[in-house]
């Protein structure tokens, strides 16, 4: 799943406007992330303060 | 809640619009949001001296400081100094774009726009098949706004545009993602805006320095998408500030991607009109952004004013805002994208080449365009995919 550290997040919105499932929102301080999200990865790469991450879901 | 034109974006975009509609008698409804316009700033706040009195009147308050020129560093360290009102539409002044966008937003209400802060929109509303408005969240309470045109000025993360059925998703080669340190050192030159080029201090982009006055200055890094990874720019911000100003101190911090893939196919959608960066209008080359989308925004909110009277808000109707800004604006950003493509892949080596091709000539009186034309003389081999380009 997509991990979005707040602590670190600067909000500026560019992992939003990367993202090809339209599946971040920048709300006020915090990022919201959709069922939409593909975990294609984009969106870390771009994160200037890198508080994204993708991480392996545990198997259930 | 009913209107002529919802605007989605209270900065310079969103304003201009704004203020051009309801000044031509649209009833007009401003949507930020932020509960503070202009704040979190994610801009490094140079704008063309010029280009800006053309636009507005100006109030000194908005101004952090004014500069003579602007003084470009080659990855070896030569250096090229470009005079003040030719160096391109990103040196003059310095904003305090905190102040600035209020007062571009106050205009628009001054004009009769109704602005309302902390008011999100959700979604398009839809009757028939075309969109009939905004769902929003009003200081978190559902709230539904008619308007027949809606006009999307939200920015880099944009969602009007995708919500019309506009692919506005950038790609990692189309976005800088950047980072910037408001600095105190007294290394800090107050007089002139500063660039440093290589692939080493900023892949795909650059390090920037304008003064905000009193040894002050916004301190930046963009880095291309398709190079940067997580982090990068911080990371690369931090080893510059170190080596460039070890004792500089750090009294504010921003983070933002500027989109930088020239003009996108289509800005119009029945009912629906992109501007700004939402429009991905921002220069590729330089990554400014506010002089074309107040242009822009003041495009959109004449033709609203228009075509909203006259019940024209179809696509086709809204050609004439496609025709209007990229027969205008468009030209330079089309041109200074395929540009950009080709600088961004060269060496440090070649980039050291095309400054030192520079000895000897007098830039001070040029501009970027100027100066690309130089430059293509002097290196007609290394430059030759660029000459079409330039003319």
């Amino acid at each position: 799943m997509l991990s979005v550290n707040r602590y670190k997040c600067g909000y500026c919105g560019a992992c939003v406007g990367v993202c090809p499932a339209a599946a971040l929102e920048l709300v006020e301080t915090w990022i919201e992330v959709s069922d939409d999200c593909t975990r294609c990865g984009r969106c870390t790469k771009i994160c200037p303060l890198g508080a994204l991450e993708l991480i392996k879901e545990a198997k259930t | 809640m009913k209107c002529d034109l919802v605007v989605v974006g209270a900065g310079p975009a969103g304003s201009m619009t704004a203020k051009a509609a309801a000044e031509a008698g649209l009833d007009v409804v401003m949507l930020e949001k932020r509960q503070e316009i202009g704040d979190p700033v994610r801009c490094a706040e140079g704008v063309s001296k010029a280009a800006l009195k053309k636009m507005v009147e100006l109030d000194p308050v908005w101004i952090s400081a004014e500069v003579k020129g602007a003084r470009i560093w080659g990855p070896d360290g030569t250096e090229i100094v470009m005079s003040e009102d030719r160096a391109g539409a990103e040196v003059g002044y310095v904003l305090e774009r905190k102040v600035f966008d209020r007062a571009l937003a106050q205009q628009a209400a001054e004009a009769g726009a109704k602005v309302m802060v902390k008011t999100r929109a959700l979604g398009l509303l839809h009757e028939g098949g075309v969109p009939s408005g905004i769902s929003a969240a009003f200081v978190g309470e559902s709230l539904k706004i008619e308007a027949p045109l809606i006009i999307g000025a939200d920015g880099v993360e944009s969602k009007v545009g995708r919500w019309a059925g506009i692919d506005t998703a950038l790609k990692p080669k189309d976005i800088e993602t950047c980072a910037q340190f408001l600095l105190q050192d007294e290394k800090i030159d107050d007089e002139y805006c500063e660039f440093y080029l290589g692939n080493d201090i900023a892949p795909g982009g650059y390090v920037w320095s304008f003064p905000k006055g009193d040894k002050l200055a916004n301190v930046g890094i963009g880095v291309l998408g398709s190079k940067a990874n997580s982090g990068t720019p911080i990371r690369l911000l931090r080893e510059f500030v170190k080596k460039q100003f070890p004792e500089g101190k750090v009294l504010e911090m921003m983070v933002g991607g500027v989109p930088v893939s020239g003009p996108i196919e289509t800005t119009t959608a029945d009912g629906v009109i992109l501007v700004g960066d939402a429009a991905r209008q921002s220069d590729p080359i330089t990554g400014g952004g506010i002089i074309n989308a107040m242009r822009a925004g003041v495009m959109a909110g004449e033709i609203a004013a228009d075509l909203v009277p006259k019940g024209e808000v179809d696509k086709k109707s809204l050609q004439v805002y496609e025709k209007r800004w990229r027969e205008t604006i468009g030209k330079s950003i089309t041109r200074n994208f395929a540009v950009k493509e080709f600088f961004v892949d060269l060496t440090d080596d070649d980039l050291n080449h095309l400054i030192h091709s520079l000895d000897g000539v007098d830039v001070a009186e040029l501009d970027l365009k100027g100066l690309l034309k130089v430059l293509l003389r002097q290196n007609p081999k290394l430059l030759l995919k660029l000459r079409h380009l330039i003319v």
